[in-house]
């Protein structure tokens, strides 16, 4: 522990072109890029099969088979195919993010009361603005549940990019377990700043995440007219 | 330069197979264990209702951090052992086990715990003669999820030194085989698949009047 505190006190460790500064920064840009690719990609799609309720069950099928899949292979196999670079940990990450997005987006235009959707219909709405106006917003809070639970998955799982050589706050991990652990000190030093780094980052993710849906949960179910619960 | 030497499964089959048993076997052992940890806890919570708050918040922030640092700070208490590699695996399946055992036993309806009751069962009865079986399905969805995630996870202990099936994409990456990656990832996503199929089945025969319950997954709340 004392060999820990060391290391942070050291300011070489913080800043530079190893520092923790640059692998956070490095760290957050993947699983942020990643995740809103993954986003991108898939909300299109799921609030259309969420809307038309064609193809649910696939995206069901998707989403479990998403589960199943070892992100660490996935990541492994990728750079296998397209070699060093960003590709493979791109590849792997947003493989990762699709299937909570997917699943929870169906799911909460899904679980929109069908009387409601009617009635928007009779008011002479198109179905474009029932799916925008209507079922959006009521799905919002459960579309947010899905991100935030990608984004999470998605800041933990970035630490394996290390593994392929990349940067992030699983490098000085992979580099001091590379050094070997057991009888170095410093080695195991580094690699307890770099776990404990990741880990209060993917709880802080979770956290300010889950404030900013229950902010927007707030707001929206101020402005809207009806009761969202029931 | 990646190669995808032909051969390499016939030459290596003891060695995949014996993966494959560790895979197997690390992944029965987390969930029984978990199983066996959480059904204390959730049955806790259901007599204390304050603690069911902390106990899923505490339980969702294991689940929070990443696996690697996980694996990697038990190291630095427990040392590079199996247990280390068994600690971390449990630690994620709780959460997932925990919400649905809990939310299995809330959906018993008050009406029929009522008539139970009024029936003349004692508490013990009531939880094991009604709410237990009623519980199955829902709580039985949560051991499927927790299996699934297991076995995921299970190849990320490859860096610690066990990992399963995750040996196998590590021999791949470091020796530049294709073949010996595209076996492991293809026989844990089929491990994967299969636990779930199976589990599924034994779902539907348990509880062959329920209808197919929905597993509450870790993130969403």
């Amino acid at each position: 522990m004392t060999a820990l505190w060391r290391w942070l006190a050291d300011p070489a460790h913080w800043s530079g072109p190893n520092g923790l500064a640059q692998r956070l920064g490095e760290h957050v840009g993947y699983a942020a890029a990643a995740t809103a690719f993954a986003a991108v990609l898939v909300l299109p799609v799921a609030l259309w099969i969420g809307h038309t309720g064609r193809g649910r069950l696939l995206a069901i099928q998707v989403g479990n088979l998403g589960r199943a899949i070892p992100t660490f292979g996935l990541i492994l196999a990728a750079f296998t195919l397209f070699g060093y670079g960003l590709t493979p940990v791109y590849v792997a990450l947003v493989a990762l993010a699709v299937p909570p997005i997917l699943v929870n987006t169906v799911a909460g235009i899904r679980q929109v009361d069908p009387e409601i959707v009617e009635a928007a219909r009779g008011m002479g709405m198109t179905e474009p603005q029932v799916l925008w106006r209507v079922e959006l917003p009521i799905a919002l809070p459960v579309l947010m549940a899905g991100i935030r639970t990608s984004a999470v998955q998605v800041v933990a799982t970035a630490t394996l990019a290390a593994v392929i050589g990349l940067g992030g706050l699983g490098r000085p991990i992979v580099d001091g377990l590379a050094q070997g652990v057991t009888y170095n000190p410093a080695a195991r030093a580094m690699v307890l700043a770099g776990a404990l780094g990741v880990a209060l980052l993917s709880v802080l993710t979770e956290w300010g995440l889950a404030a900013v849906e229950r902010r927007l949960a707030a707001t929206r179910g101020g402005a809207t007219h009806w009761n969202i619960t029931d | 330069m990646t190669r995808f030497p032909p051969d390499w499964l016939a030459r290596n089959r003891d060695l995949v197979l014996a993966q494959l048993r560790e895979h197997l076997e690390l992944t029965l052992l987390t969930v029984l264990i978990a199983v066996a940890i959480t059904i204390p806890l959730a049955l806790l919570a259901r007599r204390l209702p304050r603690l069911r708050t902390p106990l899923l918040a505490l339980t969702g922030t294991l689940y929070t951090i990443p696996s690697l640092a996980l694996f990697v700070l038990l190291v630095a208490v427990t040392g590079l052992s199996r247990t280390t590699a068994l600690i971390g695996l449990v630690a994620y399946s709780l959460l997932i086990l925990l919400r649905n055992i809990l939310v299995a036993l809330e959906g018993v309806p008050a009406e029929v715990r009522d008539a139970a009751v009024a029936m003349g069962h004692t508490p013990r009865q009531l939880l094991w003669r009604v709410e237990a079986p009623l519980a199955l399905p829902v709580a039985l969805a949560g051991v499927r999820l927790a299996t699934v995630s297991t076995i995921g996870l299970v190849t990320v202990t490859a860096l610690i030194g066990y990992g399963g099936l995750g040996r196998l994409f590590l021999i791949g990456f470091q020796r530049r085989n294709g073949t010996a990656l595209l076996t492991g990832f293809a026989l844990s996503l089929l491990l994967a698949v299969a636990a779930d199929l199976a589990l599924a089945r034994l779902e539907r025969r348990l509880t062959p009047w329920a209808e197919a319950a929905p597993a509450r997954t870790g993130g969403a709340t």
